[in-house]
């Protein structure tokens, strides 16, 4: 197994709620190696968007230490924050959040607006990974304009613009039908086939199965941590179901 | 930018109500720079016409208290006080007695009724005429009361129109006069009306042959057009005239002038003056709009940020740091008051031309005003723009992203 590329440590995080002080983390300690396939899963309000926001650089800890490929992140500035999550780190959300009224290519090309690559580089960039996603000609539709499978492509397509170490995906089928999620879970479990580390919060147990290991909350804490045997294939899934549903890819 | 368009094209509406405040401003400075420095402008140049140091004599009143002078006493201007103004007095550089008629003049291809002056070749001098072609009045015109004249610009051109005058023979009420020469514009005088609707004569031509006066001994005139020379104080020579005047008219201590003494020069000054308040209130007037339109930029930009502030949420989850949000509302804040601006300087442009046709007031426009209102619409941009980018910029991505 290679290096852990997340390690947390005794991670905590509190809200204060009205004077009350809601505690969303009470000391999360996880390793996650790099290439891994995680499932978080868990009952609702048990800290796992919390946890995944944390990972994700989107918000500080309040206790406790994070380990980004060896790096502490937990003290970082928020403009180094900022870099880490536009270069290492992509985010696929469950209301896909793209820009409305802004081309399929352009919500893609975002994260490297902000990298200072040169505008034609950005367009070439975004092509390519538009049509890795396989929608290579719905480059100038519009979010409005395409499916929620549609979407969600889009936004991983996003994800993989600079090429990050880590994917961070809070229930990216929370909003879709059983065949749209398979084919999303497919592109997934394609991009960590390819060495990307993915990790992902769902309350489904048949999405959660097609990860390599699975990770469960309650109540701020791990309560259970286990690799799955033979996960799933969810490409293999999605064309049984096309099959029965009589739809063409 | 593309992004800072892009944004204000999806409200385009609001921009376009945002912008007024702007555009308004903007318009309203070019145009009153354009009219301001036009009528200023104007001023000047009528100034300049007149020379700085003119001073106008005419007859006053001849009755004082009531009382009617008793026969011989010199109660109107003559053409011999004007002589003696120049001989007298050295602070005089010219002193042109003048008299004035209006009549048909017919000649070339057409007929015109205008202005004459009867004049002395100082006349030339003291109101700042220049001869334009041909030559101008000798003594001796005056002397053998020569039907010789010089045409203004509009005379000349509505009885000729593009031929030589020159050597010409016009009728002036029947008497027929020898063009010798023309006058250079000067264009409208303060009141609005054309100085070059004006023939000049000798004087004594105008009072033996047109006016047909009885050459008596009261050789009166209408006034007296006196230039101080340079450096002189006016004041002292307007003081020495009227002695030489009050001893000439042999008026006695405590009896009040029976002429009058202008300076038109004061009067060009105190006009001036009221065209630059006039200038001011308006610029106070667009400066107050440009303000409100400022405010409206931010009240616009602070909605703008509550409504996009997912948008920025999602910015700032893929990599940009506080300042690429804070540049790119800065811009968008900027790009409506530049915009603003632009259109602000078109309206202000076409107002002001519209102005000149129309109301035939005179305009200058020029480049700095136009560079002025864009400078200050950026500047209003950024000014008021800052306080909401700033505020989109502090907000925390997690928070931003989870914002309702
Ligand atoms: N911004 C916040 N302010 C206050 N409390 C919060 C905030 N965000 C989360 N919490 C609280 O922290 C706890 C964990 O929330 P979290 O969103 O991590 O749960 P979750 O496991 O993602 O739930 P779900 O499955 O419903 O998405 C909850 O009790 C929640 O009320
Ligand atoms: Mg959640």
């Amino acid at each position: 197994m290679t290096a852990p590329l997340i390690i947390t440590r005794e991670l905590r995080k509190s809200y204060a709620l009205g004077g009350l002080e809601v505690q969303a983390l009470r000391g999360v300690s996880l390793e996650i190696g790099g290439g891994e396939f995680v499932a978080v899963m868990g009952p609702s309000g048990s800290g796992k968007s919390t946890f995944m926001n944390l990972l994700g650089c989107l918000d500080t800890p309040s206790g406790g230490e994070y380990l980004l490929a060896g790096e502490r992140v937990s003290g970082l500035g928020s403009d180094a924050l900022a870099a880490i999550r536009n270069r290492r780190i992509g985010f696929v959300f469950q209301n896909f959040n793209l820009l409305a009224r802004t081309s399929a290519l352009e919500n893609i090309a975002l994260p490297l607006l902000y990298c200072g690559v040169p505008a034609a580089e950005r367009e070439r960039r975004a092509a390519a990974r538009l049509a890795e996603v396989g929608l290579a000609e719905r480059g100038h539709h519009h979010p409005a304009q395409l499916s929620g499978g549609q979407q969600q492509r889009v936004a991983i397509a996003r994800a993989l613009i600079n090429d990050p170490v880590l994917i961070l995906a809070d229930e990216p089928t929370g909003a879709l039908d059983t065949l749209t999620s398979c084919e999303v879970m497919a592109l997934l479990q394609q991009l960590n086939r390819r060495g990307m580390t993915v990790v992902l919060v769902t309350h489904e147990r048949d999405i959660a199965e097609f990860a390599q290991r699975v990770v469960t909350f309650r109540d701020g804490r791990v309560v259970e941590d286990h690799r799955v045997a033979a996960p799933r294939d969810a490409a293999a899934m999605a064309a049984q179901l096309r099959a029965e549903a009589g739809v063409q890819p | 930018m593309r992004i800072a368009l892009r944004a204000l094209r999806i409200n385009k509406l609001r921009s376009a109500l945002t912008m007024l405040g702007i555009i308004i401003g903007v318009a309203a400075v070019i145009t009153m720079i354009a009219v301001g420095s036009g009528a200023q402008e104007r001023i000047e140049s009528q100034i300049k016409g007149l020379g700085t140091n003119l001073i106008i004599l005419m007859p006053g009143s001849t009755t004082t208290g009531g009382v009617r002078m008793g026969a011989g006493s010199r109660n109107t201007l003559t053409e011999e006080d004007g002589y003696a103004i120049q001989r007298d007095i050295p602070a005089v550089q010219a002193s042109a007695p003048t008299l004035r008629g209006t009549g048909q003049v017919v000649g070339g291809s057409g007929n015109w009724s205008t202005v004459f002056q009867g004049v002395t070749p100082e006349f030339f001098e003291a109101r700042n005429w220049v001869v334009a072609q041909g030559r101008g009045l000798e003594p001796q015109d005056i002397a053998g009361s020569a039907k010789v004249a010089l045409l203004g610009d509009t005379v000349a051109r509505n009885l000729f129109g593009d031929s030589d005058p020159i050597g010409q023979t016009v009728r002036i009420r029947k008497v027929p006069f020898i063009v010798i020469g023309t006058l250079e514009r000067k264009g409208q005088s303060l009141m609005g009306q054309d100085q070059d609707d004006i023939i000049l004569m000798p004087i004594s031509t105008a009072r033996n042959r047109v006016l047909g006066q009885a050459s008596g001994r009261l050789r009166t005139v209408g006034s007296v057009s006196i230039k101080v020379r340079d450096g002189e104080d006016m004041k002292a020579a307007e003081e020495q005239i009227r002695e030489l005047l009050r001893q000439r008219h042999r008026l006695q201590p405590g009896q009040e002038d029976d002429f009058s003494l202008r300076n038109l020069s004061e009067v060009l000054a105190a006009r001036e003056e009221s065209s630059r308040i006039m200038g001011l209130l308006l610029a106070a007037v667009a400066s107050v709009s440009l303000l409100v339109g400022g405010i409206g930029i931010m009240n616009i930009m602070l909605v703008s940020v509550t409504e996009r502030t997912r948008e920025i949420g999602l910015r700032m989850a893929v990599g940009a740091r506080g300042r690429d949000i804070l540049t790119q509302f800065l811009v968008e804040a900027t790009t409506l008051a530049l915009i603003g601006g632009l259109l602000g300087i078109a309206l202000g442009v076409g107002g002001t031309v519209a102005i000149g046709q129309f109301a035939g007031w005179p305009i200058q426009l020029s480049m700095e005003p136009v560079l002025l209102a864009v400078g200050f619409a950026a500047a209003i941009g950024i000014f008021f723009g800052f306080y909401p980018a700033r505020k989109a910029s502090r907000l925390l991505p997690i928070e931003a992203l989870r914002y309702e």
